[in-house]
């Protein structure tokens, strides 16, 4: 990362501004700064994640310089907290006072449903965003599938990234810049015990090996052992779109924090079948407690307990199918793997204590203690925040 | 619960009189019985005699072997069946029934009142795993691979000496994964709570189906790609650089969050089937990657014949392990509960202690699930599915001459994966029956019922050869062997024990009588002109054989058809007995009469004479006009008392009978009697030679022996001729030496006659 900081900020102390900004601008040019807008995208399945650098060391004759469209993309993007129907800034995750490429900004962090894709195209182009002869670094599915509509709707190119590629480089980057003063990391202390479970800041210092489960609409699991060094060990098809898609049909819920919300206040014992449901308690001889599921949704065999069970029971029972799915999946993986450190992100995660802590207390009672299940602030947005650094990589090694 | 229904005593539970140790397994919706009885029934016994015209005494004598019962049925029908068993079960001192499986408590109450017998409840994962060590020992082509679009669905998979160690997967409501070591070493690795249960519980709540089977049904006709993100729905293609191709789930039910329009009910079906599967497979291939194992068998209510399920779980291991490792299926899946629960109140009997074979005659055989597939299945009959299992009066083994036991396969063609084969021989057994069925008449002329026994033969083994062309996988790979083995047990079931038995005896009678004129005529030849003698000896003996229809039908005709005649058809030998003598020569024979007597024994003699020591290994008990061990006895006795070389090898053991363990016209290498393998071993043996279409060409026809072997035979059946290139009363003469020994002379066969 020897290209973020270079400590350029002093030169500008105490010189006009002019002098500033003309150094400045022969400094842009020797080191080939790309020119405002900076994004990075990374377009999945069901949602697209923007970033955005917003600079605050804007002197005022930049102010000037800034062509018209710029500006009100700023304004647009910076002045709002909700964009259209379905575009939300988690405002509580900015980085401020963030340092990168000898400027100094505020990173916002922006997602809208990959549906939203043709109109946020189609803005682009109402927008003449391509006047702005900015390179978009997007990552992601979509940036394959959406290239041709960008190029003949709005006259962009993209520049196409590694999913997998940005995601590691994002999330080693947030890191390591921090949460604004604040860990990134954090893991839950004492999973085992619902009352003392409590979240807990850590640093993700010597990081590697580290095995990376992203959980987005599918699930990818990756065993990291450097920056540039990972492989892809695996990946389930039951990940957060399943959550939410299976939600939808058995509920009648439409979105993400709607299914959460019910979840919440559901029981999933009434829909699963435990193992003392099927052995009247503990099957002893092969260690599997009581309160052990023995059976996802095996409750729901009954006519009878079908016709009696409460929605949020359901969205209850298919969340914590899902996680514990998960949560084996990536813990038979790390023992095969050898790791011991488990990272989690991806935006299955949002808003969603229930199934990070249930991967806390899977992690550490299946491996009985040996593993750790860390969480980082950021979850679903590392991959955009990868691109956007590529976008800053790219233009300054011509 | 149906009262109507009336059970066949004949049928279904068969031999309660005598049965005791029962065990019962009564799973979500079957239940599955069984027990221990004892058959009582014909087998030909022959007994020399002194002073008589006979050569030797046949006679038909009752005897009582041990065998094993099973039954599948509805839980519906569980009160009518406890019913019936309690009427018919005449004398017993049976008091406990090992009972197993999740229904066990619901139905111990109603056992106990209904048998009298106390419920002792056995754990359900031990009985499945004692259950399953048994099948994969006792059974041949017990496991298979399932293939969906292949030409045959089902590939069954050769029975490995060593079974241990594998990965059971057992996928009932939930997801159980065992390691089994030995037999008595196992341990739960891991586990999942997405199994059967959540495709039915789910599926029901998403289908409104109520029914296990319905929901696989509309799986099978549903399209998952509507429901389901597929990595062309996020990338627009393929994943090139991960290798993930655009057609793969990247996120199951994906779509259904944002669709506005409903999905059919056989799409979300298929969806879940595929969501469930996959991650079935990826958790078995994990557990089997960190534990380094690479036979993996799948069972539980959620594969139990289904081909909708065994697909999916196949694909899924296939792209898991990228075809490292395969999923194998058992065909008695649903019995290993209750073998399981019947061996641990059994061990006193020490069932493990014998080998026990698949009866044919008594067992429904693997049935598809699917009614399309299938539809003689639904027949009244097909809601009872039986499978019994003969104690083998010998334990079996393997010739420890094979060179490689684990890749032996003993049938030359598997009519499985052969269409045309399969219809030909299908066709050539059926129209055989009647000759059959006539000569099992003929054998007991004196039995007035025996023509109504040999009626229901014929009906039973014309329904077997039917039910073997819808569904030639019923038994395991279909071969000439298994259709040659069910007729045998199919006439043993009826009392026809040994339907030749005359015929042999007048055969062997008169083969005696020209004996001593043979061997002095041979005697008489030079040394090379004797080879070449014997070994046509050896062929013209072969021709006899009234299980070839080419031949009986001559035979037949023409009861002037004689040795010479036969000589005629046969062809140039190959120098065998060059060089120095073999130290011990074991010598698989055939057919009795001239075959055994005028073509094997001069042989024998020649070998005895170069100072080779030889093994004659004969059927255990009687298949077709084959020479029984029994027999062999006698008419070796005889030949000594005429032939003082035969005498003199007798006498100084260097001449040896042995029984193969088979009541089969044909041979498998990997079930032989454990005398014999020692014999062989102690005896060092260093020559094979194998007798007869059976033994030499539908069996062993390739099979690779670690010493020199001989097989031969003439081919007595026109169609095969033409298939292997020849002619009818072509001659397989194949003379093989294992890599790295010296070679004589390696003739191929067919060869037309000289």
């Amino acid at each position: 990362m020897h290209y973020l900081h270079r400590g350029d900020d002093a030169e500008c102390n105490g010189s006009p501004a002019k002098r500033c900004r003309l150094r400045r601008r022969t400094e842009s040019v020797r080191r080939s700064r790309p020119p405002f807008p900076w994004f990075g995208m990374d377009i999945g399945g069901t949602l697209v994640k923007l970033v955005y650098f917003e600079p605050v060391d804007i002197t005022a004759e930049e102010e000037q310089e800034e062509v018209e469209n710029l500006k009100s993309i700023r304004r647009y993007l910076t002045s709002n907290v909700a964009y259209g129907k379905t575009g939300v800034r988690d405002v509580h995750l900015e980085l401020r006072n963030l340092t990168m490429c000898g400027r100094t900004g505020n990173l916002h962090f922006i997602r809208f449903p990959t549906q939203a894709m043709p109109r946020f195209i189609q803005m682009g182009r109402d927008k003449n965003f391509s006047s702005l002869h900015t390179t978009l670094c997007a990552t992601g599915g979509g940036a394959y599938k959406f290239e041709n509509d960008f190029r003949s709707m709005a006259d962009l190119e993209l520049l196409k990234l590694d999913e997998l590629d940005c995601l590691i480089r994002g999330l080693l980057y947030v890191d390591r810049v921090s949460f604004n003063g604040h860990p990134e990391c954090y893991y839950f202390q004492n999973p085992a015990d619902t009352e003392s479970c409590v979240k807990k800041p850590c640093t993700l210092e010597d990081p590697f090996p580290m095995l990376l489960v992203n959980i987005g609409s599918g699930v990818s699991i990756l065993a990291v052992y450097s920056e540039n060094d990972y492989k892809r060990v695996t990946g389930t098809s039951l990940g957060g779109g399943t959550f939410l898609g299976l939600c939808c049909l058995l509920t009648g819920c439409e979105t993400f924090e709607e299914a959460l919300e019910m979840a919440s206040k559901g029981d999933s014992t009434n829909v699963d079948k435990l193992v003392k449901d099927i052995y009247g308690g503990d099957y002893e001889r092969f260690g599997l407690q009581g309160s052990a599921v023995a059976s996802s949704f095996g409750h729901m065999m009954s006519q009878d307990k079908r016709d009696s069970i409460s929605k949020e029971d359901l969205a209850r029972a298919t969340l914590v199918t899902i996680t514990n799915n998960i949560g084996s999946i990536a813990r038979m993986c790390a023992v095969n793997e050898k790791i011991e450190r488990v990272v989690f992100v991806g935006n299955f995660l949002r808003i969603n204590t229930v199934s990070m802590k249930l991967l806390a207390y899977a992690m550490d009672f299946w491996s009985k203690g040996q593993l750790r299940a860390l969480f980082l602030e950021h979850e679903g947005y590392f991959g955009a925040v990868g691109a956007l650094m590529e976008l800053l990589k790219t233009t300054e090694d011509p | 619960m149906d009262k109507s229904i009336t059970l066949p005593p004949d049928e279904i539970f068969r031999n309660l009189e005598n049965a005791k140790r029962f065990a019962i397994d009564i799973g979500g919706s079957l239940t599955k019985l069984a027990y221990y009885s004892t058959v009582q029934h014909k087998v030909a016994k022959v007994r020399s005699f002194e002073q008589n015209a006979e050569l030797y005494e046949i006679s038909e004598q009752e005897e009582v072997t041990a065998r094993l019962h099973f039954i599948k049925f509805e839980n519906a029908y569980i009160e009518t069946c406890l019913d019936f068993i309690r009427d018919h079960l005449v004398n017993t001192g049976t008091k406990v029934i090992k009972a197993t499986g999740g229904g066990a408590h619901k139905f111990k109450e109603l056992i106990e009142r209904k048998l009298g017998l106390k419920v002792d409840k056995e754990d359900e994962m031990t009985c499945l795993i004692r259950g399953c060590n048994f099948v994969l020992r006792n059974i041949p082509h017990e496991a298979f691979v399932y293939a969906k679009h292949a030409d045959s669905e089902f590939r069954f998979q050769t029975t490995h000496p060593d079974i241990f160690p594998y990965l059971l997967v057992n996928i009932g409501s939930g997801v159980s994964i065992v390691k089994v070591e030995s037999e008595d070493k196992f341990e739960r690795i891991g586990g999942s709570s997405i199994g059967g249960g959540t495709f039915w519980g789910l599926g029901a709540l998403l289908t409104k189906t109520k029914r296990f089977d319905e929901l696989l049904q509309l799986a099978s006709k549903g399209q998952h790609a509507s429901v389901d993100m597929l990595v062309r729905d996020i990338y627009g293609g393929s994943y090139g650089s991960l290798g993930l191709t655009g057609d793969l789930i990247a996120s199951s039910f994906g779509k259904s969050a944002t669709a506005d329009k409903g999905f059919s009910k056989e799409d979300m079906a298929k969806s879940l089937l595929h969501m469930i599967s996959n991650d079935i497979g990826q958790l078995a291939c994990l557990y089997a990657k960190l534990h380094n194992l690479s036979r993996v068998y799948f069972g539980g209510f959620f594969i139990r014949g289904h081909p909708v399920t065994m697909h999916t779980i196949t694909y899924s291991i296939n792209f898991f392990t990228k075809g490292e490792v395969q999923a194998l299926f058992l065909r008695h899946e649903g019995y290993l509960g209750a073998i399981g629960a019947f061996l641990k109140g059994a061990e006193e009997d020490n069932p493990n202690q014998y080998s026990w074979g698949e009866n044919y005659a008594g067992s429904s055989g693997l049935m598809s699930v699917s009614p399309e597939m299938n539809p003689m299945q639904r027949a009244r009959s097909g809601t009872f599915d039986m499978l019994e299992m003969d104690r083998l009066e010998r334990q079996l083994v393997n010739l420890p001459l094979l060179q490689d036991p684990s890749s032996y396969i003993p049938d030359t063609m598997d009519l499985t994966e052969d269409a045309l084969a399969r219809e030909y021989w299908l066709s050539c057994f059926e129209e055989a029956l009647d000759g059959v069925v006539k000569r099992a008449v003929a054998s007991q002329p004196d039995i007035p019922e025996a023509i109504e026994r040999s009626e229901k033969f014929r009906q039973k083994y014309r329904h077997k050869l039917q039910t073997l062309r819808q569904q030639p996988f019923a038994y395991g790979s279909l071969t000439v062997r298994s259709l040659l083995d069910t007729r045998e047990h199919c006439l043993n079931e009826f009392n026809f024990p040994d339907p030749y038995s005359k015929i042999k005896q007048r055969e062997n009678d008169m083969a005696l009588r020209y004996y001593q004129k043979a061997v002095k005529s041979l005697e008489q030849l030079s040394w090379e002109q004797r080879q070449f003698a014997l070994v046509r000896g050896v062929l013209a003996g072969n021709v006899f054989d009234w299980g070839a229809k080419a031949v009986s039908d001559v035979l037949e005709s023409d009861p002037e058809f004689g040795f010479d005649e036969a000589k005629r058809h046969s062809l140039r030998p190959a120098l065998l007995l060059q060089g120095p003598p073999h130290k011990c020569a074991l010598f698989f024979v055939d057919n009795s009469g001239v075959d055994i007597i005028l073509g094997v024994m001069p042989f024998v003699r020649e070998l005895l004479s170069r100072g080779t020591e030889v093994v004659l290994a004969s059927n255990s008990g009687p298949a077709l006009n084959d020479v029984t061990n029994g027999e062999l006895q006698i008419l070796t006795e005889r030949i000594a008392a005429m032939d003082p070389v035969i005498q003199a090898g007798l006498r100084d053991d260097r001449l040896t009978l042995v029984q193969s363990g088979s009541s089969s016209p044909c041979l498998d290498l990997s079930r032989l009697d454990k005398v014999l393998a020692m014999v062989v071993r102690e005896r060092q043996t260093d020559l094979v030679i194998i007798e007869g279409m059976g033994r030499a060409l539908h069996t062993n026809y390739y099979a690779r022996l670690s010493c020199e072997s001989l097989k031969t035979a003439v081919i007595k059946n026109s169609w095969l001729a033409e298939r292997l290139g020849g002619k009818l009363f072509s001659v397989v003469f194949k003379y093989e030496v294992p890599p790295g020994k010296p070679s004589q002379e390696d003739s191929s066969a067919p060869s037309t006659p000289s």
